[in-house]
């Protein structure tokens, strides 16, 4: 019985290669995928905030130098980045040409004001087309401008309490650190980065279209006429069966890991240990073959059952968090996506990606082969139905 | 007598409340080509079908070379090469490919090789042996499906309406390669609902309709069965009435009449009154200018037992 499923399966993966759709379907287009959506979309959610900011310092004073020094730490923290403008006109004119979403004119006499207690203030010219680095711009101008107000507090109520030197306290005051500074952190752990969710993701969601390759040919073989010749042969009909399994099997896993290991080589993804990687991989596979085979004993025709299972495929893939991680999504929504082997899936695969080992992903290992069981049963318990000649 | 290769008896076969096969039975004996002539829907493939052990069958029994043939009996079905009317080859694999597939299905060990090429000679396709299938016309893709048929030398060969929708050129060469596997020895079950193949190929024909097989013998036995008459018409050179009664004395003439020159006799067996007819003639100092023989053919025996044609 092995020997003829062997050859069944040699049969059909030759098939496959020649007519290139196996290829096409189960690396081309998930790969071309993985990569332009790395590509478009990686760098928009990925990559840290930066904005080009101006300043033109007509002031000169030691206000103005410590908004400098201040804009300056934040330069080096690669928030933003400074450029000097020799007028208040270039300064506007850098705004208005989008080279600088803000630009910051410290007029003359801008410090001499501050410490006078009179009116000074600091002019920010935004650029609404954009609108972050605008908004960020205003804000740094209004988190300088408070800390001034809090300093000069400081230091009037410090002399108002009899401090013996009003004069070194201001020191004291502009030689401390910068007012404000940007940091920008992850929590540390168990998320995707982008590449890896793509990379997983993608891989997730076409595997179940690539497995059906074989079950479905069992359909397919009855609506081309060849099914009377393989029932007419001296072989048990299980052979039939497994032989189509094998194909699903194996195109479902070679495809997987090409997508794994090419993935991890151009766009690197971090898919997790190679053990754990395998094992997801065989449990996904196993589990996409039980879809797959019990939707086959329903479907009429190979048309059919593609139809039905590519509506399956898609609402899983969206609900199982394929396309974007379903912790942003509302709690209903999530408790949902557990029905779904997507979910375990990718499940898996983002803690294997932070690193945990097989005990960790050993929940997701459950889940799918669960899923794997109960289709795959139903699938099996109907095979009688399914390789039939008419 | 050897043992026939085909025997099955009372097959059934029954669909919710349709009984689409039913007390169906026959025996085919080596080198014997049996044919199963019936129009579409009569129950030639649901026949067939339980014979070559696709089809479980609610009733009957059926062996091949001694072995009782199920769909799970895989000694059986070794024995059994079966061509399905519908085309059964892949078209992404070459000829030689389909056939090493199936040959290799059929456990043909080293004996593969040499019999693929064996077989591509037989169905002309040696020449166009690694192109893939696809790229074939109907003809060949029919003579392909013959040949993977034949590929394990099986002890008998079912074929399935083998020319429906094939060229007259394709369609003579198939049947030229089924006579030829008859006088080779190979047991053939041939389904059709072209009388004319039935008649040129087959030993015995089953005429088979509403699932049941209403008589079945040579085609001699079946003409005779229901008591249709050869017409056997003769234009001579003169007055054709001095012969009519020694014309009726040939042994199986049933009756003859003249009219002029022309004189007509019918006969249970009009082609072998011929000779003897045109004997008397000459005697009576006539000339026969032309002779002419129509004898009763299958479709009008089919009429005559169901009261429909064959290809309704």
């Amino acid at each position: 019985m092995i020997r003829a499923a062997l050859l069944i399966m040699g049969k059909d993966l030759k098939e496959r290669l020649r007519d290139r759709s196996a290829i096409i379907l189960a690396v081309v287009v998930p790969l071309g995928l993985a990569f332009v959506m790395n590509l478009t979309l990686g760098p928009v959610t990925e990559q840290s905030f930066s904005t080009d900011v101006a300043i033109h310092d007509a002031d000169g004073g030691p206000l103005a130098e410590s908004f400098a020094a201040m804009l300056a730490s934040i330069e080096d923290e690669g928030a933003i980045t400074v450029v000097r403008a020799e007028t208040a006109d270039e300064a506007r004119a850098l705004v208005e040409a989008h080279d600088v979403s803000s630009a910051y004119v410290l007029p003359a006499g801008l410090s001499e004001a501050a410490s006078g207690g009179t009116d000074a203030a600091i002019l920010v010219v935004s650029d609404p087309d954009q609108p972050i680095g605008a908004s960020v711009g205003v804000a740094l101008a209004q988190a300088f401008a408070s800390e001034v107000n809090a300093v000069r507090l400081s230091v009037v109520t410090a002399a108002a309490l009899g401090a013996e030197d009003p004069r070194s306290l201001v020191e004291k005051a502009r030689s401390g650190t910068a007012p404000i500074r940007l940091a920008d952190e992850r929590i540390e752990g168990r998320g995707f980065d982008f590449a890896t969710l793509y990379a997983t993701g993608i891989a997730v969601f076409f595997l179940f279209f690539t497995v059906q390759f074989g079950v479905l040919s069992i359909v397919g073989e009855r609506e081309d006429g060849t099914m009377p010749r393989l029932l007419a042969a001296p072989i048990p009909k299980s052979a039939i069966l497994i032989g189509k399994l094998l194909v699903s099997f194996v195109v479902g896993v070679a495809s997987t890991v090409v997508l794994w290991l090419a993935t991890t080589l151009l766009m690197d993804a971090e898919w997790g240990g190679s053990f754990g990687v395998m094992l997801l991989i065989v449990a996904g596979v196993t589990a996409a073959m039980g879809l797959t085979a019990a939707v086959a004993t329903v479907a009429k025709s190979a048309e059919q059952a593609g139809s039905i299972t590519a509506f399956i495929v898609v609402v899983f893939g969206v609900l199982g968090g394929t396309f974007f991680p379903v912790s942003r999504v509302s709690g209903a929504f999530s408790a949902v996506s557990r029905i779904t082997p997507h979910f375990w899936l990718m499940e898996g695969f983002r803690r294997s990606s932070a690193g945990e080992g097989i005990i960790g992903i050993l929940p997701s290992l459950g889940a799918i082969l669960l899923f794997a069981a109960v289709l795959g049963g139903i699938g099996l318990v109907r095979a009688r139905d399914l390789v039939r000649f008419q | 007598m050897a043992d026939p290769v085909l025997e099955c008896a009372h097959l059934r076969k029954v669909y919710g409340d349709l009984v689409a096969v039913d007390d169906v039975g026959f025996a085919i004996e080596v080198g014997e080509t049996y044919g199963l002539l019936g129009p579409n829907g009569a129950g030639k493939t649901t026949t067939i079908s339980m014979i070559a052990g696709l089809l479980d069958r609610d009733g009957g029994t059926a062996a091949v070379d001694g072995r009782e043939i199920t769909t799970g009996s895989t000694a059986a079905k070794a024995a059994i090469g079966l061509v399905p009317q519908d085309l059964a080859i892949y078209p992404d694999l070459t000829a030689r490919e389909n056939l090493r597939f199936f040959g290799k299905l059929y456990a043909l060990g080293s004996d593969l090789d040499r019999r693929v090429d064996e077989v591509l000679e037989i169905i002309e396709l040696t020449d166009r042996a690694d192109d893939r299938t696809k790229e074939y016309s109907g003809g060949m893709k029919r003579r392909l499906n013959i040949g993977i048929g034949l590929l394990h030398r099986p002890k008998l060969l079912i074929l399935d309406e083998p020319t429906v929708g094939v060229d007259p050129q394709s369609r003579n060469a198939i049947l030229e390669n089924v006579e030829r596997l008859g006088t080779e020895g190979m047991a053939v079950l041939y389904t059709t609902h072209y009388m004319e193949e039935a008649e040129r190929l087959c030993d015995r024909i089953g005429i088979i309709d509403d699932g049941t097989i209403v008589a079945e013998g040579t085609r001699r036995d079946l003409v005779a069965l229901v008591g249709e008459h050869g017409r056997l018409h003769l234009e001579t050179s003169g007055d054709a009435s001095a012969v009519v009664a020694a014309v009726s004395e040939i042994p199986g003439v049933e009756s003859c009449t003249s009219v002029g020159a022309t004189l007509e006799a019918v006969a249970m067996d009009a082609s072998r009154v011929l000779p003897d007819a045109v004997l008397v003639v000459t005697n009576a100092g006539l000339d026969v200018h032309s002779a002419e023989v129509s004898e009763p053919d299958l479709e009008s025996v089919f009429l005559h037992l169901t009261g429909k044609a064959l290809r309704e």
